[in-house]
C-alpha cells in the first residue's frame, strides 16, 4: 500500500462497488437496508463482510425487496439515524415510489446505483436509463467517472444531503461493470479524518416520545404546492453546498472537484458533453481530434441535480457545437435526458448549436474513433445548421 | 434491547392520562379504525412511536397543517408500514445504545388492504427478520378510504364497489384470508385477534404484544359505519355481534400454542349478524338462502378446525 506524503492517504486497490462501500464504512453509517442486485451485489456484500469482521459499527437489514430497503433507510432517518442503500436497474424501478416520498419528508439518506439498462429483453450492462429516469423526483444527483470518485462522492453525499440548507437524500451512479467490477488505485482518506469531517448525523427533527412529531401529514391544494417549493429552495441551495463541499474535499483530499468537468474547453471549437466512465474515453477522443487538428474539448457532468447552469452556459459561450452522449434513449421524446437538460440551460443565451447521439445500450461497448467521429459529425451539421435528430451510434440497423 | 414487560391491566384508570390520538380529526362518526388507535396508543404507559401505512387512519387524522397525533408518528407510503418500522426499530435500538436517540415502544398500524394484499410482503419480511416491533391491522374489511373495494379481507358474499351485488353475481364470491394463520407460520412469538368491542382484551393484547422480544402481530376487527351501511351508533354492537356469532372467533397465539380467548358458547346464527349490515342485505332475499347456509357451514368448519389446533397444543 502506498501512502501519499501530504494527506497520509492509503492507496487502495479496489472496485468501484468496494470503494463505495469502504467509503460507506468510514462514512460511520448508522443504518444499511439493501437488497441484492447485480451489478450492485458487491457493494452490499462488501458491507455484510465488514459487519461480520466487526469492522462497522451499523444495523444491517437484509430485507426482501428494494421497495422495503429504501422504506426502512427512510424509517431509520426518521429516527435519527444516519441512513445507506445501493441498488440498480430493476431494483431503483421498484424503488420508485419511496423516491419522491424520502425528497418530500426531507431525509437525507445515500444511495449508489449501479447504472444498468432497464428491461426488457432483461440486460445486466451498463447504460444510464435507471438513473436518468428518475431525475426529477427531488434528489440531490451525481454521477461518478471511476473507482476514484465513486469514493469520493460516497463521503461527499453525506455531507451535502445532511447540510441543514439542504435536508435532501442524494443518489449517485456509476457505470455497471465497467466501473462496479474492475479494480483500480484508489486513495482512501484515514478513517478519523472521514470522521471528524462528518461527525455523527445530528437530525433536524426525529420521532421523538418527548416531542412528539407527524412525519408524512396529508397536505391538499392548500398546502401541497409550498411544499414543493419548499424543496425547490433546498435544491437550489444544494447548488452551493454542493460547490462547498467540493472545495473542502479537495483540501482534505487534493482532489478537485466541480459541478461540470471541463477538459481542453478553453479553445475548443467542438465539445463532447458525456457522463460516466465515456467521459475518460472522450478524453481520448479529444486528443486524438486535436493531434488531426480539430479543436475538440469535453465537458463531463459530475452533478446532475441541482444541474449545474451557470457553468454549463459559461462553458458552451465560446464553443461553436456540442456533441451529447446519452446513454439513455428517451423513446418519443425529442432528445435525450442530457440534452433536454443542456438545451434548456442554454436556451435563449447562447447561439450553440447541439447534437444527439445515444451509445452503449445494454452495455454495447464505446471507443474514441466513434466519439471522435461524432464530434466531427456535430462540426459538419453545425456548420450546415442541421437539425437536430436523435441518431444511434454503433446499432445494427 | 432494552426489556419491556407489561403486565396485564387491572383498573381503566391505570391507562395514562394523555390521550394520544386526539378528537378534531376527520375520521366518521362511529369510525372503528379510530377506536383502534386510540385504544393501541393508550395500552401502555410509554408513548409509543407510531408507524402508519396509508389508509383511513392515516388520511383522517393528519390533515396538514393539523394532527390528531400526541405520539411520534410517521406515514410513508401504503405497503411498507413493517419495513419503516424495521428501520425505526433497528436505528432506535442503536441509537439509545448510544445516547442518541429515547428508545421507545413502536407500533406499525395497517389497514385490512394495506396488510392482507398490498403490504403483505413487507410484513413477511419484517416478521421473517424478527423485528420487535408490533403490527396490528385494523380490519374495516374493505379499502374504505378510497370508497369501500374489495379487499382480500372482504368476508364472502358482502357486497362492495368492486364486488358489487347484481343481478348474476351476489358480491364477493372468494373468503377472506386467513392472515393470523401467514403470521403465525413465521412462528413469531405473539399473534392474537381481538374486536374493538372488547377493550380489555384488546389493551391487554397491545401490552403482551409490547411485552415480546421480537415481532407481534394483532388482527383487530373494526366495523366501518360508512362502507358496511349501519347506523354509527352501532359500531360497538357490530363488534360483538361477529363475535358471538364466532365469525370471528377471538384468540391469540403465543410461543406457537393457540388459545381461543372467548369460547362462545352459545354462538348467534350468522344471519344475525348479516342482517346488520345493509352490505349483505342481497343474502337475505330468500333465493339466497343458500348463501347464508354456506357462511354457516364456513364459520361452524373454521371454529373446529380452530378447536382442532387448539387442542394440539405447541404446533406453530
Amino acid at each position: 500500500m502506498a501512502t501519499t506524503q501530504e494527506t497520509k492517504q492509503k492507496m487502495m486497490e479496489l472496485t468501484g462497488d468496494q470503494a463505495i462501500a469502504y467509503g460507506a464504512k468510514q462514512a460511520g453509517i448508522d443504518f444499511i437496508a439493501a437488497y441484492p442486485i447485480t451489478p450492485q451485489t458487491i457493494i452490499v456484500e462488501k458491507l455484510s463482510e465488514y459487519l461480520a469482521d466487526g469492522m462497522i459499527n451499523a444495523r444491517y437489514i437484509n430485507v426482501e425487496s428494494e421497495h422495503s430497503a429504501i422504506s426502512a433507510v427512510i424509517g431509520a432517518e426518521l429516527a435519527g439515524a444516519r441512513g445507506f442503500t445501493a441498488t440498480s436497474s430493476q431494483g431503483l424501478a421498484l424503488m420508485f415510489e419511496e423516491l419522491p416520498v424520502a425528497a418530500g419528508m426531507r431525509q437525507p439518506l445515500v444511495m449508489a446505483v449501479a447504472m444498468r439498462a432497464l428491461s426488457a429483453p432483461i440486460n445486466i450492462h451498463c447504460d444510464h436509463s435507471d438513473l436518468l429516469s428518475v431525475r426529477d423526483q427531488g434528489w440531490v444527483m451525481m454521477i461518478a467517472e471511476n473507482a476514484q470518485e465513486a469514493y469520493d462522492q460516497t463521503i461527499m453525499a453525506f455531507k451535502i444531503g445532511e447540510d441543514p440548507a439542504v435536508q435532501l437524500p442524494v443518489m449517485y451512479g456509476i457505470d455497471g461493470f465497467i466501473i462496479t467490477h474492475n479494480m483500480e488505485n484508489v486513495y482512501t482518506l484515514p478513517d478519523e479524518m472521514v470522521s471528524s469531517y462528518l461527525g455523527v448525523r445530528k437530525p433536524m427533527y426525529r420521532l421523538d416520545p418527548d416531542n412528539p412529531m407527524t412525519f408524512g401529514p396529508l397536505a391538499l391544494y392548500d398546502t401541497y404546492f409550498e411544499f414543493r417549493r419548499q424543496q425547490h429552495d433546498a435544491m437550489m441551495n444544494a447548488y452551493q453546498v454542493t460547490k462547498d463541499v467540493f472545495a473542502d474535499y479537495e483540501r482534505m483530499s487534493g482532489r478537485k472537484y466541480s459541478p461540470l468537468k471541463n477538459y481542453m474547453v478553453d479553445d475548443a471549437d467542438v465539445l463532447i458533453f458525456a457522463a460516466g466512465s465515456t467521459v475518460g474515453t472522450a478524453r481520448q477522443a479529444a486528443r486524438k481530434l486535436r493531434e488531426e487538428g480539430v479543436k475538440a474539448g469535453v465537458s463531463g457532468v459530475t452533478l446532475l441535480r441541482p444541474f449545474p447552469i451557470p457553468e454549463v452556459i459559461e462553458t458552451f459561450s465560446n464553443v461553436k457545437a456540442v456533441a451529447v452522449l446519452e446513454r439513455m434513449a428517451s423513446l418519443g421524446s425529442p432528445a435525450g435526458p442530457h440534452y433536454m437538460d443542456l438545451a434548456s440551460a442554454v436556451y435563449p443565451q447562447l447561439d450553440v448549436r447541439m447534437y444527439d447521439f445515444v451509445y452503449g445500450l445494454g452495455g454495447r461497448d464505446i471507443d474514441w474513433e466513434m466519439i471522435a467521429r461524432c464530434a466531427k459529425t456535430t462540426l459538419s451539421d453545425a456548420e450546415h445548421k442541421r437539425p437536430n435528430e436523435v441518431r444511434f451510434l454503433g446499432v445494427r440497423e | 434491547m432494552t426489556k419491556r414487560e407489561y403486565k396485564p391491566l387491572g383498573k381503566l384508570a391505570d391507562l395514562p392520562e394523555e390521550n394520544r390520538l386526539v378528537s378534531g380529526h376527520r375520521l366518521c362518526a362511529g369510525c372503528g379504525p379510530a377506536i383502534v388507535g386510540r385504544l393501541a396508543t393508550l395500552a401502555v404507559p410509554d408513548r409509543p412511536i407510531v408507524i402508519n401505512a396509508t389508509g383511513c387512519l392515516e388520511v383522517g387524522t393528519t390533515l396538514y397543517p393539523y394532527t390528531s397525533w400526541a405520539v411520534p408518528w410517521a406515514h410513508v407510503t401504503f405497503e411498507n408500514a413493517a419495513a419503516v418500522a424495521s428501520g425505526v426499530v433497528e436505528a432506535l435500538d442503536k441509537l439509545s445504545k448510544e445516547g442518541r436517540a429515547k428508545d421507545a415502544p413502536v407500533i406499525a398500524f395497517g389497514g385490512d388492504g394495506g396488510t392482507f394484499d398490498i403490504g403483505l410482503q413487507a410484513l413477511s419480511g419484517a416478521l421473517e427478520r424478527g423485528e420487535r416491533f408490533l403490527y396490528i391491522c385494523y380490519d374495516n374489511e374493505a379499502y374504505a378510504n378510497t370508497g369501500v373495494q374489495r379487499s382480500g379481507a372482504t368476508p364472502f358474499g358482502a357486497a362492495t364497489t368492486t364486488s358489487p351485488a347484481g343481478k348474476v353475481i351476489q358480491g364477493k364470491q372468494e373468503w377472506k384470508k386467513d392472515l393470523v394463520g401467514i403470521v403465525a407460520a413465521h412462528h413469531i412469538p405473539y399473534a392474537a385477534t381481538s374486536s374493538i368491542a372488547y377493550y380489555r382484551d384488546f389493551i391487554n393484547k397491545v401490552r403482551k404484544a409490547l411485552s415480546q422480544d421480537g415481532p407481534s402481530f394483532i388482527h383487530v376487527f373494526a366495523p366501518c359505519t360508512f362502507g358496511w351501511r349501519f347506523d354509527t351508533s352501532q359500531t360497538i354492537q357490530m363488534a360483538k355481534l361477529i363475535v358471538d356469532t364466532r365469525i370471528f372467533p377471538v384468540f391469540e397465539i403465543e410461543n406457537g400454542a393457540l388459545r381461543i380467548n372467548f369460547k362462545v358458547p352459545n354462538p348467534k346464527p350468522v344471519e344475525e349478524y348479516l342482517k346488520t349490515q345493509r352490505r349483505f342485505a342481497h343474502l337475505l332475499k330468500p333465493e339466497n338462502k343458500g348463501l347464508v347456509e354456506l357462511i354457516q357451514r364456513n364459520t361452524d368448519e373454521n371454529w373446529e378446525r380452530l378447536l382442532r389446533i387448539e387442542a394440539a397444543g405447541k404446533i406453530f
